[in-house]
């Protein structure tokens, strides 16, 4: 293995890390049937929260716990709209992306002020647990965040498939009506779902402002979100599989990446958009046998 | 004793909804404009009145709304088929690297032939963009919102590719476009303001969708499918010929708005060529209950809020996001209060 593949590799883990936080919490919400577009916003709200509360506090860690608690609520302002008043999914959903970087642009103006440089924090430490590992070393050099995004695959896995929470949830998003005469409220599952996807959105924000740039740029999440929920279709509401769908997507862009700095001329920017393509793609090819919640899209509403 | 019904509730609660929703829009924000150390009625004295106040300041209300008013129509015409496209920002870029485009090649030709052909290439421009997802969607049943969405980023790329490569300004160097010719450059309705013929073409648009919608054969098979798809098939309406129509009209409409701010403002190519106006013509599209009308009176009003944004920064010091969140919040405000035309409340 060279230099350049093993590079690659950690690179790829890198810029897999917010789409997989993004993507869990994403999963969450469409399991229990609420496609939540406010999920690029709510991505750059937890981005701009985990770096104003680091940057005030000095501490890192409190700010990533600010941008999930920013998810969480974020989550439950979905949940306001599309669960308790039922209105339409995908125009809440893109109204509150719109609300929420308004206002996290806004706070950043007044807290930030408009600077000639750029302010910035010293980000979190990569963690190195094999770092004298000849040749595979580099690939484990990555921050904590990355290994919790990683562990959170399996454990999502377990909360949707081996417990009772679980369960209600992919009842909640498969039949509604069945799951209320069977004596849970939908209404509740569906909050605590959106609440927890807005979370691990939060979290995957802050990603990027606290680990991987340490500042708060306009274009920090730039789509990410939108390739959350693009990456959902193609893992076929299956928590596994995102894992493996937004390492193909941080390869390709991981990729593009080493391939410009080498000098090498080539049209990056068809690199950059051949994700979205193979998504499209994926999502005609999966369409036929997709398995997307059944109540997905539809309110409930008790008569 | 007062019990609330659901059933459709007075005519005049429908005309006070938008109304209502306003204020409460901006008894919320004012919390922001607090935050911002600002008096909140000054702050909606700048906001509102201040722009309206002033010849300059009240044309430029105009010429911020003209691509709201036609990404408005566009929306508003694939949504009333029950076609959710989220796509009219990538089409509107379709719309403008044609108008581009076509505005650099037509340098020979009188301004007479150059801005009809210029018009003609960005509305096909923005179907052709639109056409993708339509076709998915129609003929092999895959979502149309993920894929208009990801469409967006999509042409994104692709403008930037232009705009680094074969296309970047030989003059200045900088990411944009060489200037379109002067024969391509929409004509001023009113001299020396920067209000253009795309405002015009706007209105004419929206005249045009409202007559479609709602005078013509395929309008009502149109709002047929919009309410229900398989009552619509019953009665034998065609619904994949009828959705594809509406999307494709609608992504040449998008495709118009595009047109409008690279011959009517810019007169380049440019990355920032959209303030997320395809979006935006959502919230107008919403607001409007997706009755053109509405929708224009919407555009307008967001257009208020566009402008009113930059007095009350300038003038308060409040940051200028100030207009997103007002836009963002009056969505979501109206959004829930139209709920309220569901039910009335009966004496019993």
């Amino acid at each position: 293995m060279d230099i350049f593949l093993v590079g690659l590799i950690a690179a790829t883990l890198r810029v897999a890390t917010p789409l997989i936080f993004g993507t869990l919490g994403e999963l969450i919400c469409e399991r229990a049937g609420i496609l939540n577009l406010g999920i690029e916003g709510t991505m750059f709200l937890g981005a701009f929260t985990g770096f104003a509360v680091a940057s005030v506090t000095g501490s890192l860690w409190l700010g990533f716990a600010a941008a999930v608690a920013a998810g969480v609520i974020a989550g439950l302002l979905m949940g306001l709209l599309t669960v308790r008043l039922g209105v339409n999914q995908h125009v809440s959903g893109l109204g509150l992306t719109l609300l929420l970087t308004g206002i996290s642009l806004f706070a950043y103006r007044i807290i930030f002020g408009e600077r000639s440089v750029q302010p910035s924090i010293d980000t979190f430490p990569k963690l190195a647990p094999f770092g004298n590992l000849p040749v595979l070393g580099p690939i484990f050099e990555q921050y904590a965040l990355t290994y919790l995004a990683i562990a959170l695959v399996p454990l999502l896995w377990w909360l949707i498939y081996r417990t009772n929470f679980g369960l209600q949830i992919r009842a909640a998003g498969e039949n509604p009506e069945a799951t209320d005469a069977a004596g849970v409220n939908v209404f509740r599952v569906r909050f605590l779902a959106l609440a927890i996807g807005g979370g691990l959105m939060g979290a995957g924000g802050a990603f990027l402002s606290l680990a991987q740039l340490g500042s708060f740029i306009f274009g920090i999440i730039s789509g990410r979100g939108w390739v959350c929920i693009a990456l959902i279709i193609f893992a076929n509401w299956h928590p596994v599989r995102v894992l493996w769908g937004a390492l193909l997507f941080g390869g390709v862009f991981a990729l593009q990446l080493r391939l410009q700095s080498t000098g090498m001329k080539l049209p990056y920017e068809l690199f950059l958009a051949l994700p979205y393509l193979v998504t499209i793609i994926a999502l005609t090819l999966a369409g036929r046998n997709a398995s997307a919640p059944a109540a997905l899209l539809k309110p409930y509403r008790r008569e | 004793m007062l019990k609330i019904e659901r059933r459709p509730a007075p005519v005049w609660v429908r005309a006070v909804i938008p109304l209502a929703a306003i204020l409460v829009t901006f008894i919320l924000t004012s919390i922001l404009i607090l935050v911002a150390k600002a008096n909140p009625f000054e702050a909606y004295y700048h906001f509102l009145i201040a722009p309206l106040s002033g010849q300059v300041s009240a044309i430029e209300v105009l010429v911020k709304s003209t691509p709201l008013l036609l990404t408005g129509a566009a929306v508003t015409f694939a949504f009333s088929a029950g076609y959710w496209n989220i796509g009219a920002e990538g089409q509107l870029l379709a719309g403008a690297i044609a108008a581009a485009g076509l505005g650099m090649a037509l340098e020979t030709f009188p301004p007479i032939v150059a801005i009809p052909v210029m018009i003609l290439g960005g509305f096909l421009a923005g179907m052709v963009w639109a056409a993708i997802p339509a076709l998915l969607k129609v003929k092999l049943a895959v979502d149309e919102v993920v894929t208009t969405l990801l469409m967006n980023t999509v042409i994104l790329f692709l403008i930037s590719f232009l705009l680094n490569g074969v296309w970047r300004d030989p003059l200045s160097g900088w990411p944009q476009s060489a200037q379109i010719a002067d024969s391509a450059i929409f004509p001023k309705l009113i001299p020396r303001s920067r209000l253009h013929l795309g405002f015009l073409l706007a209105w004419v648009v929206i005249g045009l969708i409202w007559l479609v919608i709602n005078r013509t054969a395929l309008g009502m098979r149109m709002r047929s499918v919009g309410m229900g798809p398989e009552a619509a098939r019953f009665a034998g309406v065609k619904v994949g010929r009828t959705m594809l129509t509406a999307a494709l009209v609608s992504g040449g409409i998008a495709g118009l708005a595009g047109v409008s701010e690279v011959a009517g403002i810019h007169y380049h190519l440019i990355e920032a060529i959209s303030a997320n106006y395809g979006y935006t013509g959502i919230i107008a599209a919403t607001l409007g209950g997706l009755n053109p009308l509405g929708v224009s009176l919407a555009a307008l009003f967001i257009g208020l809020i566009d402008t009113g944004a930059q007095s009350v920064s300038r003038a308060l010091g409040v940051p200028i996001f100030l207009g997103n969140v007002v836009q963002a919040t009056l969505l979501l405000v109206t959004l829930g209060m139209l709920l309220l035309q569901n039910y009335r409340i009966r004496r019993v």
